[in-house]
């Protein structure tokens, strides 16, 4: 259960750089707004092709640059849940959710939608479009979304940056939970050092 | 009321206009696409073609249909010889042309709509599974509903209205070839004519209200939906 990541890639006047290694748990990746931690995470989930390095997953390779590996977004099975959710708005919430479980093969899927819907909170929200959710609800929602896709662990790209407080507890308890009850290795980028401080048992500073 | 000929003109146009508009989508909404996402070189050319029939003289537009699907020109010699497709003075003709000058409303609406889609949802339905092929019609595609359907009823609308290129390419043949428009133009070379004139503009003024009232209708309802995006679930 492990992060290896050596990847660099130019964007436009910068390059950005990661070089880490982790052991399960929650890894934060910290940094100030604008050193290309979204960049990196889009990198790992195959929306951003790296220029060169290797990125393995849980032994998996999903890029490495020298053997020619780049596997596409659909089929490197990590669950990525974004700062602004990105629920489907044409879809309600019960076919946001299911949209990635229909997609995965079934010796793939570990979770039920029962048991999402229950473990998150959000088994009243099933017949609601996206644009009728509060923040927090739809957070909600994107992370039991990507559990669903038979995700092999989660990356979440400072999901608390759109909440309020209240809000920001009730979430860091729900990615506590994965963390702890579901042992989801989890990849975290935030420039928050108390939300990292409280979640991550790793921190790689950019 | 309407006379039995009055009647079938009104249904020659609908015919007519039904055909290019449904033929003509697959195309419009290819270009859109193209237009929208692609990146190659000439495609500020292939933007100009596409708007051309918007700004050549609608007789200019007929005369080069003729040139090219005519009887001798290079497309129609093929249609005709391999699938026996004639377009000249039929209401086929009078369909291609119509198609042809709706194409631009039409590409205009869709790309609109296509520029439109968020691509980051694209990005977070490949990151749960689905391959770019799905991606589009599942998320790009419904989400350019609202676009699509203007684009519709636009080209339906710019169809029904269709008179230069038509009547230069198809010619103004009646039962065959003679939408709402070149009635018109036919009773006003009539004597004793303006009653029927009256009757087609009437016609005429009710179908263009009613596809203006319902493009105005799918815009509000696609503006209901959720961020833009209609619902198809």
């Amino acid at each position: 259960m492990s992060f290896e990541v050596n990847i660099s890639r130019h964007l436009g006047q910068s390059t950005i750089i990661a070089r880490f290694e982790s052991q399960g748990g929650l890894t934060a990746l910290f940094g100030a707004s604008g050193v290309g931690k979204s960049s990196i995470l889009n990198m790992i989930a195959g929306l951003l092709r790296p220029d060169s390095g290797h990125i393995i997953v849980n032994g998996h390779t999903l890029f490495n640059s020298q053997t020619r590996v780049n596997l596409p977004p659909e089929r490197r099975r990590l669950g990525y849940v974004f700062q602004d959710g990105r629920l489907f708005p044409h879809f309600r919430v019960r076919a946001n959710l299911l949209y990635g479980f229909h997609l995965a093969r079934a010796e793939d899927r570990w979770i039920g939608f029962e048991e999402t819907a229950a473990f998150l909170g959000i088994g009243h929200l099933m017949e609601r479009w996206p644009s009728t959710l509060s923040g927090g609800e739809a957070q909600r929602v994107a992370i039991g979304r990507a559990l669903l896709s038979g995700a092999r662990c989660l990356l979440l790209d400072e999901p608390l940056s759109s909440l309020d407080e209240p809000r920001r507890a009730e979430i860091m308890t729900v990615i506590e939970r994965i963390r702890d009850e579901l042992k989801l290795p989890i990849l975290y980028v935030s420039h928050d050092h108390t939300e990292i401080t409280r979640l991550a048992s790793t921190i790689i500073t950019l | 009321m309407l006379s039995s000929e009055e009647w079938e003109i009104l249904s020659l146009s609908l015919k007519v206009s039904s055909v290019a508009v449904a033929v003509t989508l697959p195309f419009a909404f290819g270009l859109a696409w193209v237009l929208a996402r692609g990146k190659f070189p000439g495609k500020i050319l292939l933007d100009g073609i596409v708007y051309l029939p918007l700004v050549l003289p609608p007789v200019v537009t007929g005369w080069l249909l003729l040139l090219a699907f005519g009887n001798n020109g290079p497309v129609g010699r093929l249609l005709s010889d391999w699938l026996g497709w004639q377009f000249v003075f039929r209401w086929t003709g009078a369909a291609l042309a119509a198609g042809i000058m709706a194409l631009p409303l039409m590409v205009r609406a869709m790309r609109l709509s296509v520029e439109a889609v968020d691509r980051r949802l694209e990005g977070a339905a490949r990151s749960l599974g689905a391959s770019p092929l799905r991606v589009f019609w599942t998320i790009t595609l419904p989400l350019s509903i609202p676009g699509i359907l203007a684009g519709v009823v636009l080209g339906f609308a710019r169809s029904i209205g269709e008179f230069g290129a038509t009547i230069t390419f198809a010619s103004n043949i009646p039962h065959e070839t003679r939408t709402l428009p070149l009635a018109i133009y036919a009773a006003l070379q009539t004597p004793g004519g303006e009653d029927a004139v009256t009757r087609l503009v009437v016609l005429s003024v009710i179908l263009s209200l009613g596809a203006l009232i319902l493009s105005e209708f799918l815009a509000r309802k696609a503006a209901r939906g959720s961020e833009g995006g209609i619902h198809v679930l």
